[in-house]
């Protein structure tokens, strides 16, 4: 085969993988767009486009609200989880201390361990100390296990930024803080937005302890909403193409806005770790 | 010196409070719950290895880490060999316009996993795409409702495991082959190596920390596996599908189990725990 033929043959492979990513979230497009109450098959494009479905899924079926509370929680989480991060990841990468082996092994085993290992004692704990049903359950969680992956993050970043950077603020006498806000931080812009955009995506889906943890429908997050309109009302099958599609559209915002640099960074990022 | 310690400690202090509260604290008690028999309302009473035993004796436990075996095989093992063959057919060329391929190949990875589980039980329901498909191709006897099945939807859901991670790893795959410094497949094609040797003497060492990420990342995930299993199938039809996370969920939430629960989360944590450094070390030994 020519070098021509054998690289066409790649380009139609590698479409045929994107369609079959692209083809799920098609079908229930076309099934939202349809006018309510008409007979739905997988994939059928519309006559029209019908908005009726999204109306909806916001007004009747809540995803309103349920996005309200999503966005509390992460804009606690992010924030919160990526200065906690940088704070650790800085010591880590940039000090000695003793105790600094033994403390980074603790940290990987929060690097691991999925929240299945701890919904139940969380779960119960939290009852006692009267937190479920608030957003602080998802919040703190949230946050103490993104600390680690952030945390070893960082320390990656500031272990490979250069040591005369360092090197010159301390001979100018300036304090670690000043160090790390004025001249470190700067140049971590591109490590940090991967960072906070990670943490966003993973407050922003995370399923089980929303699940789990509240039950007040006041307080529900976007996917945990999702989960159970899937269990209640297995029928309105457009209504529920129509909520998963509204949760997505934040993610997928993101996502197109920084993903050159999210896919670079995640690559290199966790090639390195 | 002293001085500076001290300082460290204060940097660390914050993250490390909310991590050993919220997520070692718990972890403890996992495994200290798991020697317990309780219901989550009375007081509990030590059992000491007794929910293990159970444990072994319980056969929707058991065929729960079964089928995790069987989600290890469609969302990490056969993920990651895609990768490679697409990989090894790429690394002869350096193609042109992978940036929108990676974009889309990569969706999967940021999308909450209950709307991919909303999206896929449409499209293995009786009218959805894949019976369309197979209608089109002739296939249509062989069409079903997926998911209700009691054969096919332990696979059916193993495939979604399958399209979540394809794009991760032939992404992965695709950035390191281009890193693969060229002149390496000049010296094996002048030592006439053919199209396999080559595979397996320059793609396959270059891949190497591509692949141990590939592997740990979708390990994790195949063996995590809670929102996917709980919307598309909750388990059924029967137990055909439930996999370790929903039986804790079952157990610790509705059944008021919580000491076999947690003996459940514990095996499941060391399990992950055992496969991700297994996996770590075979990529360090053979550098």
């Amino acid at each position: 085969m020519s070098v021509r033929a054998e690289r066409l043959v790649i380009y139609v492979i590698l479409v045929m993988f994107c369609v079959a990513v692209l083809l799920p979230f098609v079908s229930i497009l076309t099934v939202a767009l349809q006018a309510p109450g008409s007979t739905v098959t997988g994939l059928a494009l519309p006559d029209e486009l019908h908005f009726d479905n999204f109306r909806r899924a916001w007004t009747v079926g809540g995803f309103g609200s349920l996005m309200a509370s999503s966005a509390i929680v992460a804009v606690v989480v992010v924030p919160t989880a990526t200065a906690l991060s940088i704070l650790a990841g800085y010591a880590f990468g940039t000090m000695r201390f003793r105790g600094s082996t033994g403390l980074f092994y603790l940290l990987l085993i929060g690097l691991v361990m999925p929240f299945e290992a701890t919904v139940v004692p969380l779960y119960y704990d939290l009852r006692a100390l009267h937190l479920t049903d608030t957003y602080w359950a998802l919040i703190l969680p949230q946050i103490g296990l993104s600390v680690a992956f952030g945390t070893f993050w960082m320390r990656a970043f500031f272990l490979s930024s250069p040591k005369s950077l360092l090197e010159a603020a301390q001979l100018d006498g300036a304090s670690t803080w000043t160090a790390l806000w004025r001249i470190l931080l700067p140049t971590a812009r591109p490590a940090v937005t991967t960072l906070a955009t990670l943490f966003f995506l993973w407050s922003w889906n995370e399923f089980l302890l929303a699940l789990v943890l509240i039950q007040d429908p006041d307080r529900r997050t976007a996917p945990a909403g999702l989960g159970l309109f899937v269990g209640e009302r297995t029928v309105d099958v457009a209504g529920l193409s129509a909520g998963a599609l509204i949760i997505t559209l934040p993610v997928i915002v993101v996502y197109l806005f920084l993903q050159r640099g999210f896919i670079r960074g995640m690559l290199e990022g966790s090639v390195k770790g | 010196m002293r001085r500076r310690q001290r300082i460290a400690y204060l940097y660390l202090l914050p993250g490390f409070l909310v991590y050993l509260a919220f997520v070692l604290v718990p972890l403890a008690h996992t495994v200290e719950l798991s020697f317990f028999e309780w219901d989550g309302i009375s007081v509990g009473t030590w059992v000491g290895l007794d929910n293990y035993r159970r444990l072994l004796g319980d056969g929707t436990v058991l065929s729960s880490f079964a089928h995790a075996g069987v989600f290890l095989v469609f969302t990490s093992i056969v993920p990651v060999m895609l990768g490679l063959v697409l990989a090894a057919a790429l690394s002869r060329h350096r193609l042109r316009g992978l940036a929108v391929f990676r974009t889309v190949l990569f969706l999967p990875q940021v999308i909450a996993m209950v709307v991919v589980g909303v999206a896929w039980r449409w499209m293995y329901t009786d009218d959805g795409v894949v019976n369309q498909l197979l209608h089109a191709v002739g296939l249509g006897s062989v069409s079903r409702a997926w998911l209700g099945d009691f054969t096919w939807a332990l696979p059916a859901v193993g495939l979604v495991g399958t399209w979540v991670m394809y794009g991760l790893c032939m992404v992965l795959f695709l950035a390191g082959v281009q890193k693969i410094d060229t002149s390496l497949y000049e010296v094996a094609r002048i030592d006439g190596a053919g199209p396999i040797r080559e595979f397996l003497h320059v793609t396959l060492p270059g891949l190497r920390q591509e692949i141990a990420v590939a592997l740990t990342i979708t390990t994790i995930a195949a063996l995590r596996n809670f929102d996917l299993v709980y919307v598309t199938t909750n388990g059924g039809p029967g137990n055909a599908t439930t996999v370790p996370a929903v039986e804790i969920y079952r157990l610790g939430f509705r059944e008021g189990d919580v000491g076999l629960a947690c003996a459940v989360a514990v095996v499941l944590t060391l399990l992950i725990f055992t496969v991700v450094f297994t996996i770590t070390r075979l990529a360090r030994e053979e550098r």
